[in-house]
């Protein structure tokens, strides 16, 4: 039933991208399409963070891997589009099964100093070997509209085709997954590994089985932004770009699907935006060239202190104190009722009853 | 279970649906029609008043130091031209945005140029892996793609790249020029070789076995540019007995490698290409380093003798025509920089641009300036004739060798030229830079 619930919502949100893409400019559907590349992105590590409980500074990295993977096979193999955007997430999952073996072992600062080096030193490969991967003037990728959609077709529009289709698969997926025996699984190991040991789930298994879901959606993310930038080189693989992908799944509320589109709106729209404001108000180039990264810093500082659970926890707040708490909660026989933030099954700060008086303790 | 579930992907249709449409706001659709003294809107971008172009620069990041002076140097130069009358009455606009040299946000700014701000073209696009991530881009959509930033070789491909043109000297000419001093200048002596790892230490690379014989070559050695212990390779350039060696790297492995030699006592005669010879920047970049590792070093006094090229007329030389016009110019509009190898680079670019436009007339179209470049530009600013043709989208064809002095480098002998054929010989150069118009203007 969820499945199917997940799917019409799916099919609406299709729609109405559809709907979009065809009225808005060429330049705007570009945008859509980058804006799917990090909700998919964001949307993975989101999960690792809000419901494994574990960390990950490497993401940039499992794109990295995507987009080489993308790249390798568009040009020596002639792959499709869907073709490789099944094969990227395969092969970036398989990373995530080899880090998540490590990771599973480590916890806080330790797992987050192992994937940041991994976030550092991946990228460097292609350097190292540029017979393979083009060095620093990476591989180039191209994908064009079919030619039955005719010439005139903007290649922006089918990028933002492809790549909002992907990531609605990638939703669907995972906001059944969370909903599944897995994911209550892993909010179990989040919230107190000892007592989920002790109830008989495999911790471990577990925590490797959570990473290789985020390295795929990672390196989904990076086929996709492959595709959209039309070139796949170790400059796009930055640590910036690990820390961006963390600082937007944290902004839109770790562990909400939601939040990872509020995350990615903020990572592509305020740049752009921002630097239309700083150009068209005429400042010197220094500075208008610094003032879209000082913009995405107030902005992650404002979040921060007035919504400490990302925007989505804020709206949820915001929610539950405007409007009237729904009838049917208080219908339903046998709960508490959803006062709050303890009733969201995705929020990270939920804590099931058992442990609450031990809070402190287990985060 | 609870509400808030079922609400959840219904709850991200609608912010995905509210995002579009907060999109779709910012769009602009707006270009002027032309009127009066003839000039029309010819083209996008291009209005009866102004002719609006962009670029995606190095402003943060990186490869920002030096570079991105560039930018507002050939800014400068415009709005000089726009106080003298602009281009057949209209004023250039000129939108560089930053990409912190990151190729993916490189599509994305250059994306945001054509699709949304419609500029006729995008000028001096700086970076190879930048610039390569929306060559391909701009040639389907069309878009003229003026003399990159970049000496790639790569560019000059005009039946996969017809809008793109390049403009500084490449590196496979830069090698064969530099190789051909050496053949002549230190012939039986070991050479070695120290270049950056990618197009632009191969294309060079490329060009000086071109003309030193392989025999007399005892080393080569590579270096990427996010490593900066290079201690390994100068040892290995020391023990293979170099006497001379020839770099092809950018100016902060310039120092490294003074600095890096300086200590294992190696001190072979340095031929180096002019991309990483800027005396000031290189000067300035040996004393930080030092300063960093707790030493006092004179960069003047360590960059005497260092041999290197140049295609664009010396700082040094005020007496030369256009280095006294830029210096006006920099002076008026420009003030803040240093007047150095990136503020003459970015102006002597945008006289090219101008020079370009000019010769498309009165109301240019893309495919007009493409014709009109392939027409041959006259020379201008770089000490020898453009290349540029049909069947030619590269740019400068020759450089002069000098040798720096006190911190200024200085021309010796003649200017050369060559191709970038295993066979062209490397010619010196009968014709003269022709001065610089008095208005300042081609």
């Amino acid at each position: 039933m969820t499945l199917l619930r997940h799917l019409a919502a799916a099919i609406v949100a299709g729609a109405v991208i559809w709907a979009a893409s065809v009225q808005l400019s060429p330049f705007r559907d570009f945008q859509m399409a980058q804006i799917a590349v990090y909700v998919v992105a964001i949307a993975g590590l989101s999960f690792l963070i809000g419901l494994s409980g574990q960390i990950s500074l490497g993401h940039g990295a499992f794109m990295a891997v995507g987009a080489y993977t993308t790249a390798l096979l568009m040009m020596h193999l002639n792959w499709p589009w869907w073709a490789v955007f099944l094969a990227s997430p395969a092969v970036a999952a398989v990373g995530g099964a080899v880090v998540g073996l490590a990771a599973a072992r480590l916890h806080g600062p330790y797992l987050a100093g192992a994937t940041l080096m991994l976030a550092v030193a991946l990228p460097s490969l292609a350097v190292q070997f540029p017979g393979v991967f083009g060095g620093d003037q990476g591989l180039s990728v191209n994908v064009f509209p079919p030619a039955g959609l005719g010439a005139n077709f903007p290649p922006t529009r089918w990028l933002a085709w492809i790549c909002a289709l992907a990531a609605l698969v990638t939703l669907v997926i995972l906001a059944n997954l969370a909903r599944s025996r897995v994911g209550r699984n892993w909010r179990a190991i989040r919230d107190d590994p000892v007592a989920a040991a002790l109830a008989g789930l495999p911790v471990g298994r577990l925590r490797v089985l959570a990473f290789i879901v985020s390295a795929a959606c990672a390196g989904l993310a990076g086929a996709m932004l492959a595709v959209t930038t039309s070139l796949v080189s170790p400059g796009s693989f930055t640590l910036s770009l690990s820390i961006a992908l963390l600082a937007g799944a944290v902004l839109g509320g770790l562990g909400t699907l939601t939040g990872a589109l509020w995350g990615a709106l903020v990572i592509v729209l305020v740049p752009t935006y921002v630097t239309d404001v700083a150009t068209s108000h005429g400042f010197s180039g220094g500075v208008a060239a610094n003032i879209p990264i000082a913009a995405y810093g107030v902005v992650l500082i404002v979040v921060m202190l007035i919504f400490p659970q990302g925007i989505q926890g804020g709206l949820r707040r915001l929610a539950k104190q405007f409007l009237p708490t729904p009838p049917t909660h208080l219908g339903s026989p046998g709960r508490r009722p959803p006062a709050s933030e303890a009733e969201d099954p995705d929020s990270p700060y939920r804590r099931p009853p058992v442990s609450e008086h031990q809070e402190e303790g287990t985060s | 279970m609870n509400k808030s579930h079922r609400l959840r992907l219904p709850v991200i249709a609608a912010a995905v649906t509210a995002s579009l449409v907060a999109a779709g706001c910012g769009s602009s659709g707006s270009s002027g029609s032309g009127s009066g003294s003839g000039a029309t809107a010819s083209a996008p971008g291009i209005t009866s008043t102004q002719i609006l172009i962009g670029s995606h620069q190095p402003l943060t990041g990186p490869a920002a130091p030096g570079y991105s002076e560039i930018a507002p140097a050939s800014n400068a130069y415009f709005q000089y031209v726009n106080a003298h009358g602009g281009i057949y009455g209209r004023k250039i606009k000129y939108t560089y945005l930053d990409d912190g040299y990151d190729p993916s946000k490189t599509t994305s700014v250059v994306h945001q140029l054509v699709l949304q701000d419609n500029v006729f073209g995008i000028f001096d696009g700086l970076g190879t892996p930048t610039h390569l991530a929306v060559v391909k881009y701009l040639n389907a959509s069309k878009v003229p793609d003026l003399f990159i930033a970049s000496g790639c070789d790569c560019w000059n491909n005009p039946a996969a790249y017809p809008y793109t043109f390049g403009w500084q000297l490449d590196y496979v000419r830069e090698g064969k020029i530099l190789g051909s001093y050496v053949k002549q200048h230190f012939a039986g002596k070991k050479i070695g070789y120290f270049y950056q790892n990618d197009e632009f230490g191969q294309d060079g690379v490329k060009g000086l076995d071109m003309e030193i014989p392989h025999s007399q070559v005892v080393s080569r050695q590579t270096y990427v540019p996010t490593n900066v212990n290079i201690g390994p390779q100068v040892a290995a350039l020391k023990a293979a007995g170099a006497q001379v060696v020839v770099n092809f790297a950018i100016p902060a492995w310039n120092a490294l490698f003074k600095l890096t030699s300086l200590k294992l006592s190696f001190n072979p005669t340095l031929v180096a290409s002019s991309v990483g010879t800027d005396p000031q920047t290189l000067g300035g970049l040996l004393e930080a380093y030092a300063k960093q590792g707790g030493a006092t070093v004179n960069g003047n006094q360590l960059t005497q003798g260092i041999i290197t090229d140049g295609y664009l007329p010396t700082l040094g030389d005020t007496g030369n025509s256009w280095i006294a016009l830029f210096k006006k110019v920099h002076d008026t509009y420009d003030a803040k920089a240093p007047f150095d190898g990136n503020v003459l680079y970015g102006m002597a670019v945008a006289y090219t641009f101008v020079q370009a436009m000019v010769k498309a007339g009165k109301n240019p179209t893309r495919a007009g300036v493409v014709k009109a470049i392939e027409g041959g530009l006259p020379q201008g600013v770089s000490v020898a004739p453009y290349g540029y043709s049909m069947t030619n989208h590269g740019g400068v064809t020759g450089a002069f060798i000098g040798v720096i002095k006190n911190g200024a480098t200085v021309q010796q002998g003649p200017v050369w030229t060559t191709d970038t054929t295993p066979t062209g010989a490397v010619m010196p150069f009968s014709g003269t830079q022709p001065a610089a118009p008095a208005s300042g203007m081609p």
